[in-house]
């Protein structure tokens, strides 16, 4: 194996992680504030879709329209779990079903199909170094942020002990709203960049990846650094079984695409929980924040 | 007495009266969102379903794994788990059933073809719940995630090995022994012909009496129940919550795989890809709205069953894909309201205790 192909092979696995990456960031800043978050899954695909239609008029509205998805179903997931108090899973996996339902309604009354978009042409010519780029800031901004200010702080305060941090002023409900709307941000990115790189939308194109970026945030422990290793992870076994396919070798298709779950059900089974009705485990290092999944005090 | 009884009931209903309303602004959105006249849509989704006998039998062939699935997400829910593996569940068990019906001697006679193609469905879906629930006692991780991942590889094994070995020239398995087909119930009932309605309904009405029976009137269900309630007070009364959870989530699985039967075993008698997509998801819609019920997830799979079929009959004027974001739209009206309902039921007074019985005591 030359050092040429390690190469490659890196910078295909940083090229394939964005949406992981960013979708396990969203996922942390939800979840230390207390709010589990299934949705994932559904603002990536939202973000995907608001790209693709934002694209008749550019690449910019692509980008604006494609984070204002996200952001505008995380707000509406935010009122239903923080506001009216809903099961957090529940409507997590409703918001998902709905991102899915809705795509496809919009994609027949916009292109007058049910599973996919035509190229879109305004998305060309963009390549992957800024976003890769702007997903390696975006992670270190979140630690930061996260660790190093008054808002980092108070939001890990409300996800550990929510009647301490309203002893202290702190407004439970605004900063898990804040919290959620973030993610959506976060998430959204993500689904901005899969329909720059395909150049159209594709019903269910996020292909599972909110859902493994959950379990790489868990597997990372609550951390955001940790948790992008762990997205780089899943990364890697997603490259990993584009090249075996590519390399000729005779593996059955279905084994490489099963390869990114079966990592990542390995790694949540050696990680452990989600948090929710469960012992506090060791692991890595960090535990689930510990009020995740209680609606309010 | 009698009437604040009659106040809790009108509550306990009001979640479902608001994702009904919900459902209908929704609706009538998106319906605008195609240039169709609400009403006109809302008249021709009715006359394609109860308008007429043949609407009807597709209704209840569309009602029949939803059935299977919303008990199956029930169940789950009464021992305090979320089975969102129902999508997956349910292909394993239609697999399983087209391979095992396909591969019995041509002459087997329907009273073993039919019990063994069932059991092969069930024993496949149960398999993948009880790997969920495994996952969940051996290692503490959420059956929520480890069921969603089983989803996604359930669906690349079966398409691939499809593709490799079950279904190499066309994209259907080989046909079930004729010993294996449920009848048609157009048999019996003459006015039914044509439509698909078939035995898998009278198993799937059998299938929510026994969970009732079982939910209230066994030890198992006892203990699902108190499982579900408060799993410390469960525990601390000696029952094992690893391994009632790995039981709840693999007979959650077998009825999910059960739900195949409809469609494998009395519709087309081969297993096809893609037939089951999204009848896992509606069977949460079901439970959520049926509140894990045996009665309500009956009616709650009638409502979807005919929102099935009606969106098939509005397809001309809107996406059948509609139903879909109705779908979400009832579970997270339902999920969103019921916690406001709890609160308002626990300021209602307490009800007096009952008048006691001059026969007993001193």
């Amino acid at each position: 194996m030359s050092g040429g192909w390690l190469l490659g092979f890196g910078l295909s696995v940083l090229r394939l992680s964005v949406p992981y990456v960013t979708a396990a960031l969203g996922g942390t800043v939800c979840e230390r504030a207390g709010v589990i978050n299934i949705a994932l899954e559904g603002f990536l695909l939202v973000a995907a879709l608001g790209t693709a239609l934002g694209a008749a008029h550019g690449a910019l509205a692509a980008v604006l329209c494609g984070l204002g998805a996200g952001l505008g179903l995380a707000l509406l997931y935010g009122l239903l779990v923080v506001v009216f108090r809903g099961d957090q899973i529940v409507c997590g996996v409703a918001a998902f079903l709905l991102a899915d339902g809705l795509s496809r309604v919009l994609l027949k009354a916009v292109y007058g199909s049910t599973s996919n978009s035509p190229r879109l042409p305004a998305l060309a010519g963009y390549g992957p170094g800024l976003p890769v780029l702007a997903m390696v800031l975006l992670v270190l901004l979140v630690h930061v942020a996260l660790y190093g200010s008054v808002l980092g702080l108070r939001l890990r305060a409300v996800g550990e002990r929510p009647q301490a941090a309203r002893a202290l002023g702190v407004s439970v409900a605004a900063i898990r709203m804040y919290a959620v709307a973030l993610s959506g941000l976060l998430t959204a990115v993500g689904g901005v960049y899969l329909v720059f790189e395909q150049r159209q939308f594709v019903a269910l194109m996020s292909g599972g990846r909110g859902f493994l970026a959950l379990a790489a945030m868990i597997f990372g422990g609550w951390r955001p650094i940790y948790a992008a290793l762990a997205a780089l992870l899943f990364a890697g076994a997603e490259t990993l079984g584009i090249q075996l396919q590519a390399s000729g070798l005779h593996i059955p298709n279905f084994l490489v695409q099963l390869l990114p779950y079966a990592l990542t059900l390995v790694a949540l089974l050696g990680r452990g929980a989600l948090g929710r009705g469960q012992g506090r485990q060791g692991g890595i290092g960090s535990q689930a924040p510990a009020a995740l999944g209680q609606p309010r005090e | 007495m009698e009437y604040d009884g009659q106040v809790r009931t009108l509550l306990r209903a009001l979640p479902l009266v608001w994702a009904a309303l919900l459902a209908l602004v929704m609706a009538s959105l998106l319906a605008r969102l195609f240039g169709a006249e609400p009403l006109a849509v809302y008249r021709l989704l009715l006359a394609g379903t109860w308008g007429n006998a043949y609407g009807i039998g597709q209704v209840l062939f569309k009602t029949t794994p939803l059935i299977f699935t919303g008990l199956s997400v029930a169940v789950a829910m009464r021992a305090g788990l979320f089975n969102v593996g129902g999508e997956g569940q349910i292909l394993a068990g239609a697999v399983a059933m087209a391979l095992c019906g396909a591969h019995l001697p041509a002459a087997t006679p329907p009273w073993l073809a039919i019990p063994l193609a069932l059991a092969a469905g069930a024993a496949a879906g149960a398999a993948l719940g009880g790997l969920a629930g495994l996952c969940r006692w051996w290692a503490g991780a959420h059956e929520v995630i480890v069921t969603i991942l089983l989803n996604f590889m359930t669906r690349a094994v079966v398409v691939g090995l499809g593709a490799w070995v079950f279904m190499k020239e066309s994209v259907h398995t080989a046909p079930v022994q004729a010993g294996a087909m449920l009848p048609r119930l157009s048999g019996w009932v003459a006015a039914l012909h044509g439509s698909a309605v078939n035995a898998a309904l009278l198993l799937g009405l059998l299938a929510v009496v026994l969970y009732g029976v079982m939910l209230h009137s066994s030890h198992l269900g006892f203990a699902l129940r108190a499982v579900g309630q408060n799993p410390e007070a469960a525990e601390a009364s000696g029952l094992n919550l690893g391994r009632l959870r790995t039981l709840a989530m693999a007979l959650a699985g077998a009825l999910s795989g059960l739900g195949g039967a409809n469609f494998v075993l009395g519709y087309k008698h081969y297993y096809e890809d893609g037939f089951s997509a999204g009848m896992g998801y509606l069977g949460i819609a079901v439970a959520v709205l049926g509140q894990g019920r045996p009665a309500g997830v009956l009616v709650a799979a009638l409502l979807f069953g005919s929102l099935s079929q009606g969106g098939l009959a509005v397809n001309a004027l809107v996406p059948r894909e509609v139903i879909d974001v109705l779908t979400a739209v009832v579970i997270l009206a339902v999920a969103t309201a019921s916690p406001e309902i709890r609160r308002l039921l626990a300021q209602l007074p307490a009800p007096l205790p009952p008048a006691p019985n001059p026969k007993v005591g001193p």
